[in-house]
């Protein structure tokens, strides 16, 4: 693959599904993967995290984001799975935030560690400008 | 002692018919300081370990664990899939190719059992989670080098009760702070299941 791949991971696979619509608008070459809900119910799936991965993998790399606590768990264990390779990277980033950034820096063919950095800059982002006196 | 495949089957069937009997009390103990899914992930991970190993036959117990865990993993949704489920991963490793083990292999399986759920959730005793119960039940079994049903259950009582005045420091609790103490850890109380099941099935 051309370009760094994602894999979104949520508890809810309406989340992540919808995150992937918007992101292909942003940037349709970016290969992007997701892995939402267990069972057709809300929670995460260690091996659907693991197909996931499989389906865009590549030497270019992959980077997964994910929502909330045991989704980091079953990740791990899904790249644990898969015999630990290299070119993956768990980035530490607010899943809409994080992806949608993820993807336009993938999209401009940076590598795989500038994507990650870029991506968890998103948790510094100010959504809203306050002043001090708010 | 002997634990066999046919104790192992024994003590998943056991476990299982605790977990669905406080399948509302786990979810109750989920409710007040977790996403109360607990319950209804831990009733129907088991309940599919118990119909998968029923009606399987094995040669060594490091196959029925290694089923254990790869459904417990496929099955339950919230954390403590891939808790549980690395926990007998571990388990099915320490025991492969065993058609019986003594006491103490039964106890440095469990050991291993240990490591994999704190290398899995990166928490350690003190932090209001089921290690909380694992790691005094381990300690105790190391201490005794072998399995004392009885004393085991009880041990693992006490230390699921003694979670109540812990505050949590892992996982969704973690958001509560100060708030989460007064409440028993879910995942320490379905260990307590997991242990008292183990007790059941050594004495019968």
């Amino acid at each position: 693959m051309k370009y760094v791949s994602l894999v979104l991971i949520s508890h809810s696979q309406e989340i992540v599904n919808g995150l992937k619509k918007l992101l292909n608008q942003v940037q349709p070459d970016v290969s992007i993967a997701v892995a939402g809900g267990s069972d057709g119910e809300i929670g995460t799936n260690a091996f659907r995290i693991k197909e996931a991965i499989e389906s865009v993998y590549s030497e270019k790399g992959v980077v997964i984001l994910f929502d909330l606590g045991s989704a980091l768990l079953n990740a791990e264990l899904a790249i644990e799975m898969l015999g630990k390779p290299d070119y993956i990277a768990i980035a530490d980033a607010p899943l809409v935030e994080g992806a949608y950034i993820a993807a336009v820096e993938a999209g401009l063919g940076k590598s795989l560690d500038e994507v990650v950095r870029a991506c968890e800059q998103a948790k510094q982002m100010a959504k809203v400008a306050r002043s001090d006196a708010e | 002692m002997a634990f066999g495949v046919k104790q192992a089957k024994r003590w998943m069937s056991i476990a299982n018919d605790h977990i669905q009997q406080q399948k509302q009390y786990l979810t109750e103990l989920d409710q007040a300081i977790g996403d109360g899914d607990h319950g209804l992930n831990m009733a129907r991970g088991f309940q599919e370990v118990a119909g998968k190993i029923a009606s399987t036959n094995y040669e060594d117990l490091g196959s029925l664990f290694k089923d254990v865990s790869m459904t417990l993993i496929a099955k339950v949704g919230g954390a403590s899939g891939p808790l549980y489920g690395t926990a007998f991963l571990k388990m099915s490793l320490a025991l492969a190719g065993k058609k019986e083990a003594d006491d103490k292999e039964l106890v440095a399986a469990l050991e291993a059992a240990l490591g994999g759920i704190k290398a899995r959730g990166k928490a350690n005793a003190g932090e209001k989670t089921m290690v909380d119960v694992w790691e005094p039940v381990m300690e105790f079994l190391r201490e005794k080098g072998s399995v004392h049903a009885k004393e085991v259950e009880l041990l693992a009582k006490e230390k699921m009760e003694h979670t109540k005045e812990l505050e949590a420091k892992k996982g969704r609790a973690a958001y509560l702070g100060k708030r989460s103490v007064g409440h028993i850890d879910p995942g320490s109380a379905s260990s307590y299941l997991l242990f008292a099941a183990l007790a059941k099935a050594l004495e019968e």
